[in-house]
């Protein structure tokens, strides 16, 4: 069929995240010059100026880029396992669980650096709750969908607390945390290795996926074993949440809108679409967190509040011009 | 030779659905060249038979065997190499196109991780080119109408072709030339050695295409045999619970309810 067409599409995703990558690494307070950073970059010219670029500019592009990578992915994976339009890397309550854990921690009084991993001990173990209580490998998405949802109020109910019983100077890094920080990244290295990896098991499930976009019974009779796929996406595709929601918060939006955007782009089957909904929400976290340290410097901005209103109007307009037949 | 090893077998069959036993004792071998009707009231149990014959759920009682081996020990994608079902309806879902629809009907031949080959999407283009789609492939299944859709679900079965057709009313939401179109395209795929089933609300469609057929009767007890036998008014009328008459035309009977 038309594959040149989905291709140069995907070519342009990829050129767009080259772009948010390099606005990341020339924007910031200390005012390099493009010549500057890319001879830092490299390694070469003033020390300051590679030590900015190498080790504060491109970790933290690099960590915005894996996790909305993570994100854009698990969405859309979430999103063929559920065939729901609603359906998005939290809907099953692994954010919540990892914001509830996170902020335990910080409640407790726990250095920073145990936030991230209480937040995926959190996203994990929301993960086994859901599938469990939804009826482990014979759980259909209904039901995964439903007890994934009643679980992420009950989570939602317990940051509701937990943020009512914290003092009054912890609050402010409670609510950053919620609303998505990249501020306090120690490396990108691990998020992107599972981005990576993770892409790579889902284009292998991709026939898979356009079978099951189709529908349960559809895609058994075209030979794909449905309860085994299904299980392996909701592992995979929580994961790789827990991971992004781990690194940098519960940034929002970034896992709905993107896949979405992605389709209605015309990247429909997925092995377009999975490589396009990881390269798009990488675009769109880099630039977003690039505008959040910049708006209003030298104040940060959360950015998940700058990812939504950057995606929110850019998403309209795409269902507004493109909206038919979908979802 | 299909009678070494009969591709698809069921044996003492029972079907249940909701606690209530639907069919029972059914006995069924469809052979490579036969063209089935299955026909019963709403509620019969046409489309669970057909899904227990796919190996998509259990029976209630009985075994369906598909070349020598229990349909629930084979893998899905061997079971949909030489077993193929037309769903009633489409299940709503992601969007897509007629031709990523048909697509899906090569799915089983090529390994699960593999992109389609060229030779896939000729094939898949073959088939909605046969159920009269061809121009039509890049449209959203959505933007299609009813009759369309279904004829783009049956390009998904043309384009996956095995030795077992199972289609669950493959002539609604068409119509008349459709219909004919259909049938006849189901005679011809018969013919070439596909042994095919397919539930048909219209017992006028079954005597006038196919060469067997299935009542599953209010009782429980199914008929089952060569159409002319099974396909009376008198059978009939005890099938839908409703008297029929016979009208004898050129190309054979015809049966109309009675007022």
């Amino acid at each position: 069929m038309s594959a040149a067409r989905p291709g140069a599409r995907l070519a342009l995703v990829a050129a767009l995240a080259a772009a948010s990558l390099a606005g990341a690494l020339l924007t910031g307070a200390a005012g390099l010059d493009a010549a500057t950073v890319a001879r830092a970059l490299a390694g070469a010219g003033d020390p300051a100026a590679v030590a900015i670029v190498r080790e504060l500019r491109l970790p933290r592009a690099l960590a915005a880029f894996a996790v909305g990578g993570l994100l854009g992915l698990a969405g859309a994976l979430m999103q063929a396992l559920l065939r729901n339009p609603l359906a998005e890397p939290y809907v099953l309550g692994v954010s919540g669980g990892a914001s509830a854990a996170a902020l335990g921690a910080l409640l407790l009084g726990l250095p920073a650096a145990w936030s991230a991993p209480a937040a995926f001990a959190g996203a994990l173990l929301t993960m086994a709750l859901v599938f469990g209580l939804a009826g482990g490998p014979r759980a259909t998405p209904a039901l995964l969908l439903l007890t994934g949802v009643a679980v992420a109020m009950g989570w939602g109910a317990v940051v509701a607390f937990l943020l009512s019983l914290a003092p009054a100077e912890r609050l402010p890094g409670m609510l950053f945390w919620l609303m998505g920080d990249l501020g306090h990244v120690p490396a990108p290295g691990p998020a992107l290795a599972v981005l990576a990896l993770g892409a790579a098991l889902a284009l292998a499930l991709a026939p898979a996926l356009d079978a099951l976009g189709l529908g349960r019974l559809r895609a058994a009779v075209a030979g794909v074993p449905v309860a085994a796929t299904e299980a392996a996406l909701y592992v995979l595709a929580s994961l790789l949440a827990a991971v992004a929601v781990s690194t940098a918060g519960a940034v929002g939006f970034v896992g709905l809108l993107v896949p979405h955007a992605m389709r209605l782009l015309g990247l429909r089957r997925h092995r377009w679409l999975l490589p396009g909904a990881a390269l798009a929400g990488g675009a769109l976290l880099a630039a977003a967190d690039t505008l959040a340290r910049g708006l209003a410097a030298p104040r940060e901005l959360p950015v998940g509040v700058v990812t939504a209103l950057l995606g929110v109007p850019v998403f309209l307009v795409l269902l507004r011009r493109h909206g038919t037949g979908h979802g | 030779m299909a009678e070494a090893s009969p591709l698809l077998e069921a044996a003492g069959l029972a079907l249940a659905a909701g606690g209530r036993v639907l069919v029972r004792g059914l006995d069924l071998r469809p052979r490579p060249g036969e063209l089935w009707a299955v026909l019963g009231p709403n509620g019969a149990g046409k489309t669970t038979l057909l899904h227990v014959l796919a190996g998509l759920r259990r029976p209630a009682a009985g075994e369906v065997r598909v070349g020598g081996r229990p349909a629930r020990a084979l893998p899905r994608r061997r079971l949909a190499r030489l077993v193929g079902l037309l769903p009633q309806e489409e299940e709503p879902g992601l969007p897509a196109t007629a031709l990523e629809l048909a697509l899906l009907g090569r799915l089983p031949h090529r390994p699960p991780w593999r992109g389609e080959t060229a030779a896939d999407l000729a094939a898949a283009r073959a088939a909605l080119a046969a159920v009269g789609l061809a121009g039509l492939e890049e449209r959203l299944l959505a933007t299609l109408s009813g009759g369309e859709r279904r004829r783009a679900a049956l390009a998904a079965l043309l384009a996956q072709d095995p030795p077992v057709w199972l289609l669950d009313e493959p002539a609604a939401h068409l119509d008349l030339p459709h219909q004919v179109a259909v049938m006849r395209l189901l005679r011809a795929r018969a013919r070439e050695g596909r042994a095919v089933l397919a539930t048909l609300h219209d017992p006028n469609l079954a005597v006038r295409w196919c060469t067997h057929a299935l009542a599953l009767m209010p009782g429980g007890e199914p008929l089952a045999g060569p159409a002319a036998e099974v396909l009376t008014a008198a059978t009939l009328g005890a099938l839908y619970g409703h008297p029929l008459e016979t009208a004898r035309t050129a190309s054979g009977p015809v049966f109309v309810p009675r007022p």
